[in-house]
């Protein structure tokens, strides 16, 4: 009855550099200080926002190259996406680079979707290098998904703030780095949701298929991960998840969480919070990475959601499908037994059953990135 | 064709489910800030009404009209270019969307926001993407009563 969607890579590949740029808003949010790059304002001395969210892949992909300490000669391939229409800001980026590039659209979900791809192409020893990128503007995505920026509307209460950033590593055969283990690729679900606002529950059901894939296909629990994070189901869509697991028999704990969620602080304003690719590509490439470099995650697994709309299918009545792709990264062996003592959610066996215990959960895990 | 229904019956329950899950906005602080804001509106619309009349004693009360909608259009407009008036909205929500000021704001804001793409294919294409439909309803009811009137 079930398909295996899940690649095991024997040779491992290595995470060697990452890099992560975001606006000024991002900047201010809980995960500030982990960014390489705070732009001072959101045009980035571009005359347009979508020239910006070109210029912003740009410096994050030369970023993770340099992070690398390799040539731009050594990259085989670039695997690229982002939100906009014929995905021009990867496009557009990639003109000004003399590796081949092949484009993705898995809107939210393009980091794991590029990443598990690159680590199948260089576990089967295809390619040596590969450069993974995706970022997303608030300004662009806000012209093309909603209203102009100017109009004085109020959002609804489960509307996310798209985030301004963009994020990209490089992977590679050999080196030093966070490994890549596993990647489980994830179906199309569509659970009939059509309310344009409310992108988490329509999210939702695409991360409970593919982890529930993710853990058959590999008999793993969510006790084995030290980290499982979603990409931006935001506050709503991740206790949606959270309830959807919990009907399936298996319960998310401690150590689950959003990015989306734990974005941006409480008053900057930004409802169920933080969404678009760059959301999970920024906090992957800055947060994640410097964590499982250190050793203070040992095992994380990484999958961000996406939700395949379009206005014009939406407009036309059609719901809104969503697709989410998991990956395992770990830490490098010589990092294996460093003990830190912050890891306080390590094998965290006894899940909160109550609703009021679980936000507050949440908000300790946010006040712990703040510190 | 089962398998069909039973997807039909997983989405109602699950739609069901997450329109009980929903945070709601509140109904009566948003009704009082927008009765707030809509009225301050009405009350600069007015003032700016009587303020004419004073300077120029001989106009018709009817012209006085017309200028103060081009004057609140045109302090809509510049609030828009400036940033202000998506604050003023945020606070709002239907306080400054029904009054003339919030139609002005609906052509303004993308015009601003399109100009990029050129002054035809930018503003003049996409100025009308919001308030279009306000324009098309205005004209057919407009049309309709215009008929009636005619009968009787």
């Amino acid at each position: 009855m079930y398909t295996n969607q899940t690649v095991i890579f024997k040779n491992k590949p290595v995470i060697i550099g990452s890099y992560s740029i975001v606006g000024p808003k991002e900047g201010k949010g809980n995960f500030g200080q982990y960014f390489n790059y705070v732009m001072k304002d959101d045009s980035f001395g571009e005359k347009s926002y979508e020239k910006a969210e070109m210029k912003m892949l740009k410096t994050a992909i030369v970023g993770a190259i340099e992070d690398a300490k390799i040539k731009a000669s050594d990259v085989n391939l670039l695997l690229a996406g982002d939100l906009l229409n014929q995905i021009i800001s990867s496009s557009y980026a990639a003109r000004d680079f003399d590796f081949a590039f092949l484009g993705l659209f898995g809107a939210c979900s393009t980091m794991a979707e590029s990443m598990a791809i690159a680590g199948s192409i260089i576990d089967g020893k295809e390619f040596d290098t590969i450069v993974c990128s995706t970022g997303s503007h608030f300004s662009t995505a806000e012209r093309q998904f909603r209203f102009p920026l100017e109009l004085g509307n109020q959002r609804p209460p489960t509307s996310q703030w798209t985030v301004t950033g963009a994020g990209a590593c490089v992977i590679s055969s050999k080196g030093k780095g966070p490994r890549l283990t596993m990647a489980t690729f994830g179906k199309v679900v569509d659970f009939g949701i059509n309310d344009v606002n409310d992108m988490g529950a329509a999210m939702a059901p695409a991360a409970m298929d593919t982890m529930l894939a993710h853990f058959r296909d590999t008999k793993t629990t969510p006790d084995d991960y030290d980290l499982i994070v979603t990409g931006d189901l935001g506050k709503l869509g991740s206790e949606i998840l959270i309830d959807l697991m919990e009907d399936q028999g298996i319960k998310l704990g401690l150590n689950y969480n959003d990015c989306g969620q734990m974005y941006y602080t409480r008053n900057q304003n930004t409802l169920s919070g933080g969404s678009g690719c760059g959301c999970s590509a920024t906090v992957l490439n800055s947060y994640i990475i410097k964590k499982l470099r250190t050793g203070e995650y040992k095992k994380v697994l990484f999958m961000p959601t996406g939700a395949l709309m379009s206005t014009t299918a939406s407009q036309q009545g059609e719901t809104i499908p969503g697709v989410c792709h998991a990956i395992v990264l770990e830490c490098d062996e010589s990092v294996k037994d460093v003990k830190i003592s912050t890891t306080s959610n390590r094998n965290v066996k006894n899940t909160p059953s109550k609703k009021s215990e679980r936000t507050s959960i949440s908000q300790k895990n946010q006040g712990h990135i703040n510190n | 064709m089962d398998k069909h229904m039973e997807a039909k019956k997983r989405n109602q329950a699950y739609n069901r489910y997450v329109q009980a899950k929903i945070p709601k906005t509140k109904p009566w602080p948003s009704l009082f800030n927008s009765f707030l804001v809509g009225g301050i509106i009405c009350c600069i619309g007015q003032g700016i009404n009587d303020l004419i009349l004073l300077w120029f004693p001989n106009m018709a009360e009817q012209s006085a009209w017309a200028y103060t909608l081009i004057v609140l259009i045109f302090i809509a407009s510049f609030l828009t270019g400036i940033g202000v008036y998506d604050k003023i909205g945020k606070f709002a929500g239907g306080g400054s969307i029904v009054p003339i000021t919030g139609f002005s704001n609906s052509i303004t804001s993308p015009a601003v926001e399109f100009k990029h793409e050129g002054i035809i294919y930018g503003i003049c294409v996409k100025m009308f993407t919001i308030a279009g439909p306000v324009i098309v309803s205005g004209v057919v009811a407009s049309f309709i009563i215009g008929v009636i009137y005619l009968f009787i």
